[in-house]
């Protein structure tokens, strides 16, 4: 909403400056978001008149000009095709600083001519971006007048941000009442006093809504005037709209605009010469179209309100006029129709056609049942006072909304909610000045809301208008303090999120946040694509889907920083991925990659590429970290099919329950990314994670460390090909404790698997050492013997592998 | 027997040579010469057998001291060949310590969990529990219970995402805000509430400055006695804890959001200078949050008694907060991956925030 500080003066006596007026505003709820004073920007730009014109001695096209301000005659050489003698121009004296281009005016020769000014075009002023040619200026301006105030861009124009309960400031009118009640000057708005009938207008209006509908339009009053005269507004309305950015169309069209903008109150005049017989207000019909003022043809639906003559819709209720009845420079009767229009309805209209209007702006926000009447009056007291003729007596039909109901206002309820004390006697005070009745008093009253605010419901909303007005800034601060001793503030999950993150940054691995959207291929491949997780409204195709699994923008991620040069990639996320729509299906997943040289090649190390023994580790380290035993879970190979089907692994708890999700992944996946490398992956599921044993104490485990030495033995098996090392090393690692010695293996280390030269086809030999942790006695050699006999004796019964000799 | 002249003799040929024995091979066998089993000193103690007891006693302290002497004088060119040894053997060892170690992969923690490890700990030392919704919200949690209106233009497909309609004409949404997480906490536990939820919102937008998917951290207290002063308190408490800022300007401007009453946005001081924007006192404010006391009829829809029960909430933008505290220009960036900028905003694992030992380094 823009109004000019000139024009909010017309409703209040102010005292204050610029700036105190717009810090009270947002203050008060009326976001100040600019203010354009444009005084200081044209003080040197004039009025001037371009007295004689003739050709430059040296150019076609350009002119040289001799043009009055007033107190001299100055040269100019101008080039603007509309140029020419007899008319009024915006005249720049040399050393005027040129707003549009930020440079100052300097004698310059052109072709051999020395110009002593300049007339400027509106992009010169920085007041557009016309360039075609020079700003003519109403012929009536005295030359040597200051540009700025002959047409009004003296005055400051003011934007506020009107949220959207506070329609009622939509109106220059609502805006100086709200600072007026806050103490910063007086309302002197103008009173509108009815403008007596002389005749029965000859155009009916009737309401033609089925049962049910009638809410669409409730209320309208109509006027005919006869013989008015069209013509440009004078000059103060035309600087008023302008100052705002409305360009000045003809008398007809301005007053309303003018009415719109001061009392929020969006009327349409007809052309009464144009319209066919009487006038329907009624719901669109199907197929039925107008041709709107904006030049565009809207097709019309069922649900729409529209105006009507016998011939069709002649404009779009509350939102824009027609064409075929629109005023023009001939119009001298005039049809002025002032209604309420349901905001609902309206603002669905609108938006389905998406027309923004003024008039929709503010029907869509719901409108003041009481500006129906005034505004009427207003309009045509000023179109009659501006282009003559005689208005008919108001046509009304329908009925105005009944009386509000009242709200029990305590006001003790701005301390106890508001946190300031403020005593019954300023709160009516307040409340008086905002145009709300006050019945009663003392402890409780009853408030009666103004006409204009929709928005008030209930107490709470009467405690803000006091807040407001007295302001924000006024309420104490009170410290939260915690009312308890310190607790976690993170339940389980939580925590485990948190700190699955830091161990993964900690390995290494760099976090990501992508979007939770994959495309509907993406999802297809990664298990997903269920029509139910669809969204109906994407933002393109590309983000279509909630995805079924974190790997694919983990994926794009590797192939976009791949294409630019990055090795050695280490990729996570934490956040959800969607199973389906329910709560439970959300999971709070950990997602990594990690694609080509995990070392680069380097002076002391030889370089390697990532392989699923660093993703492994990367899940191990997780759960290990979140206290989950290994052993609990099992190892399975039955991965999805986005991975490597020979390279890939899950970790699960009992049959059912998957823990994580681990391999290569599968390289016809890789190359719909566009990735040639081979990248291995991971989904370590956070919220599968069964929840550690309660425990009774945070005490650790009693330490048994002990002086004997560790033993250490190494064994090399033969055993099948198709022998899962991890079954082996379980086999081993089952008899830890078992011993009468009851020596723990502290270390079960796999160092070699060979297959290949030496060793028989279908054979692989596994070698691994054990450290044997005696508990109570240095072993002896028959202890060491015995121990070893029975892990070569578990091997073979578990695996049907043989030590090799 | 001359003991003095015999000991003299043998000290005389061979301190010279033990102290300049070039080696320590050498050393040792000049040590197995002299004071070996069958070496001189050793010879020399033989003959005492022939001696009488006081001439033994009296030749055996000269040959003991000869004997101690010559150990001492081998041990003392011991060390020093040891040394020169040792030195020679390191100089041939020097390598050059300017080649580069091995590399070690750096992670980093994304600046919006960094945040969000902020904000909870701030929020954590005002007694408040984390609480969490789903990303898939009812129309009801998400809008209705909040006091938005069917007819409410945030509702419409331009702003929200929906999922297909089922088959009861009921639609599932993208949460737009993490607010329907306080109808949760209301619906489902008893007051008094202290929470935050944080977590991912989404809205139909993608342009500069607006991303399809933010993240948003919301705020309930309600209680019998909380009101307006206690939201201020907190929010102030909160901005200038978070941006370290300890006479950060704050600024509550009354708005409208439909399920506070009354509402308010907060603003924070800034200045702008040469197009950088720097938080603190200054000319400029910059919006960063929005607020308000808990609407009557959102209380009614969790079926809490306006009339027992009041509080505040509020709303952080994560994404938002993050960029001004760190200096992030653009927001798209967020959700790029791209490892430069992980690398240049992120932050390190150990970098965990705590009340205790700042909130950043």
């Amino acid at each position: 909403m823009k109004f000019s500080l000139g024009w909010l003066r017309e409703h209040v006596e102010i005292d204050g400056d610029l700036l105190e007026i717009t810090d009270r505003l947002t203050m008060i709820g009326l976001e100040v978001e600019g203010v354009t004073d444009l005084k200081e920007a044209l003080r040197d730009f004039v009025v001037g008149h371009v007295v004689s014109t003739q050709s430059h001695p040296n150019a076609d096209r350009l002119r040289l000009c001799d043009v009055d301000i007033g107190s001299g005659m100055y040269q100019v050489v101008c080039g603007a095709p509309n140029v020419r003698s007899g008319i009024k121009a915006v005249f720049a004296p040399i050393g005027a600083r040129i707003p549009g281009g930020d440079f100052v005016l300097q004698p310059r020769e052109i072709r051999g001519v020395t110009g002593q000014g300049m007339l400027c075009s509106e992009k010169e002023l920085g007041l557009g971006d016309d360039h075609s040619g020079i700003i003519e200026l109403d012929t009536e301006l005295k030359p040597g007048d200051s540009y700025a105030a002959a047409v009004g861009l003296d005055d400051p124009v003011i934007e506020i941000a009107i949220t959207p309960n506070r329609g009622d400031c939509l109106g220059v009118e609502g805006v100086a009442r709200d600072l007026a009640a806050s103490g910063l000057g007086k309302i002197v708005t103008p009173k509108i006093a009815p403008v007596p009938g002389k005749f029965e207008s000859s155009i009916g209006v009737a309401f033609d809504f089925a049962p049910g509908f009638a809410d669409a339009c409730p209320y309208l009053v109509g006027r005919l005037i006869k013989g008015i005269k069209n013509g440009p507004s004078p000059m103060w309305l035309q600087r008023r709209l302008r100052a705002i950015g409305l360009r000045p169309i003809s008398m007809l069209v301005d007053v309303t605009n003018f009415v719109t903008f001061d009392r929020c109150r969006p009327l349409h005049a007809f052309d009464v010469d144009k319209v066919q017989g009487d006038i329907h207000v009624r719901l669109a019909r199907s197929g039925e179209t107008i041709e709107a003022l904006n030049d565009q043809t809207y097709e019309l639906t069922e649900d729409m309100t529209v105006i009507c003559d016998d011939l069709g819709p002649i404009a779009i209720a509350g939102i824009i006029g027609g064409i075929r009845t629109s005023c023009t420079e001939d119009t001298s009767n005039v049809f002025l129709e002032s209604a309420l229009f349901n905001a609902t309805r309206t603002a669905a209209t609108g938006r389905r056609l998406a027309i923004e209007s003024d008039a929709r702006y503010r029907f869509e926000r719901g409108i003041d049942p009481e500006s129906v009447n005034s505004g009427s009056e207003m309009a045509t007291k000023l179109l009659i006072e501006l282009g003559g003729g005689e208005p008919s007596t108001t046509i009304t039909v329908g009925t105005k909304p009944g009386k509000e109901e009242e709200i029990s206002f305590r006001p003790q309820r701005v301390a106890d909610l508001g946190g300031l004390v403020v005593s019954a006697a300023e709160c009516r005070g307040i409340l008086e000045k905002l145009g709300f009745l006050c019945e009663g008093g003392g402890e409780l009253f009853q408030v009666l809301r103004p006409t204009w605010r929709h928005d008030i419901d209930g107490e709470a909303d009467l405690v803000e208008e006091i807040l407001r007005i007295k302001g924000y800034q006024s309420i104490p601060p009170i410290s939260i303090d915690r009312d308890s001793l310190p607790r976690p503030a993170l339940s389980l999950v939580q925590r485990r999120i948190r700190s699955a993150g830091r161990v993964l940054a900690a390995r290494g691995l760099n976090e990501c946040v992508t979007w939770s959207f994959v495309s509907q291929i993406q999802a297809e491949k990664f298990g997903g694509g269920d029509a139910g997780l669809k969204l109906s409204n994407p933002i393109t195709e590309d983000l279509g889907n909630l995805r079924p699994s974190l790997l694919p923008n983990l994926l794009t991620a590797v192939s976009r920083n791949t294409a630019k040069g990055h090795a050695n990639l280490g990729l996570f996320e934490i956040g959800p991925r969607f199973l389906g729509d329910q709560e439970e299906d959300q999971q709070i997943v950990a997602g990594l990659v990690r694609s080509a040289e995990i070392s680069g090649r380097h002076w002391l190390a030889q370089s390697r590429n990532a392989d699923v023994f660093d993703i492994k580790a990367d899940c191990f380290a997780l759960l290990e970290y979140f206290g989950f035993s290994m052993e609990r879970a099992s190892l399975s190979t039955d991965t999805p099919i986005w991975y490597h089907p020979g390279r890939s692994g899950q970790i699960k708890l009992g049959p059912k329950t998957v823990l994580a999700t681990f391999g290569e992944v599968h390289p016809g996946i890789l190359s719909e990314f566009g990735i040639e490398e081979r990248v291995v992956g991971a989904e370590v599921i956070l919220t599968n994670l069964p929840p550690p044993k309660p425990r009774k104490s945070r005490a650790r485990p009693v330490l048994s460390s002990t002086d004997l030495p560790v033993v250490e033995r190494d064994f090399a098996f033969l055993v099948g090909a198709e022998v899962p090392v991890g079954d082996l090393l379980q086999a081993v690692r089952s008899l830890s404790g078992k011993d009468s010695t009851r020596s723990i293996f502290s270390g079960v280390n796999l160092f070699d698997v060979y297959s290949g030269k030496g060793i028989e086809t279908g054979s692989k030999s596994v070698a691994l050492g054990v450290s044997i942790s005696p508990k109570e006695e240095t072993l002896t050699e028959k202890d060491i013997r015995r121990i070893s006999d029975s892990i070569i004796e578990k091997v073979e019964k578990i695996t049907g592998g043989k030590l090799r000799k | 027997m001359d003991a003095k002249l015999l000991s003299d003799q043998i000290r005389d040929e061979y301190v010279g040579m033990i102290a300049e024995a070039p080696s320590l091979t050498e050393l040792d066998s000049l040590r197995v010469t002299v004071l070996g089993k069958k070496g001189r000193v050793s010879q020399l103690l033989a003959k005492l057998r022939d001696l009488s007891p006081e001439e033994r006693q009296a030749a055996g302290g000269v040959f003991n001291k000869l004997k101690e002497e010559l150990n001492q004088a081998i041990e003392a060119r011991f060390s020093t060949l040891d040394a020169e040894q040792l030195a020679a053997k390191l100089s041939g060892e020097s390598i050059d310590i300017t080649a580069t170690v091995r590399p070690e992969g750096l992670g980093t923690i994304h600046p919006v969990t960094q945040v969000l490890d902020e904000v909870t700990e701030i929020f954590a030392g005002m007694g408040f529990a984390v609480a969490e919704g789903p990303d898939i919200e009812t129309e009801y949690n998400n809008f209705t219970a909040l006091n938005i209106p069917a007819d409410h233009p945030a509702r419409q497909m331009h702003d929200t995402f929906y999922l297909p309609e089922r088959e009861d004409g009921s639609r599932l949404l993208l949460r737009t805000h993490t607010s329907p997480a306080q109808v949760r906490t209301m619906s489902q536990a008893s007051p008094p509430h202290r929470i935050i939820v944080p977590g991912r919102t989404y809205r139909h937008d993608y342009d500069l400055t607006h991303t399809p998917m933010f993240h948003q951290v919301e705020g309930l207290v309600v209680d019998k006695d909380i009101h307006m002063g206690h939201l201020k308190g907190c929010l102030i408490d909160f901005a200038r804890t978070f941006f370290e800022i300890d006479n950060l300007p704050l600024r509550f401007r009354p708005s409208y959001f439909p399920f506070t009453e009354p509402s308010a946005e907060v603003d924070i001081g800034c200045s702008v200078e040469g197009g950088v924007r720097t938080i603190g006192e200054g000319a400029d404010w910059m919006e960063i949050l929005g607020c308000g006391m808990v609407n009557p009829r959102v209380l009614s829809n969790c079926g809490l008694d306006p009339h027992e029960w009041q509080g505040f909430a509020f709303g952080v933008g994560i994404d938002r907060i993050a960029m001004l505290k760190y200096g992030i220009r653009d927001l798209r960036g967020f959700f790029d991956s791209d490892l430069q900028w992980l690398r240049n905003y992120g932050f390190s694992a150990l970098d965990l925030p705590t009340l205790g030992q700042g909130l950043s380094r």
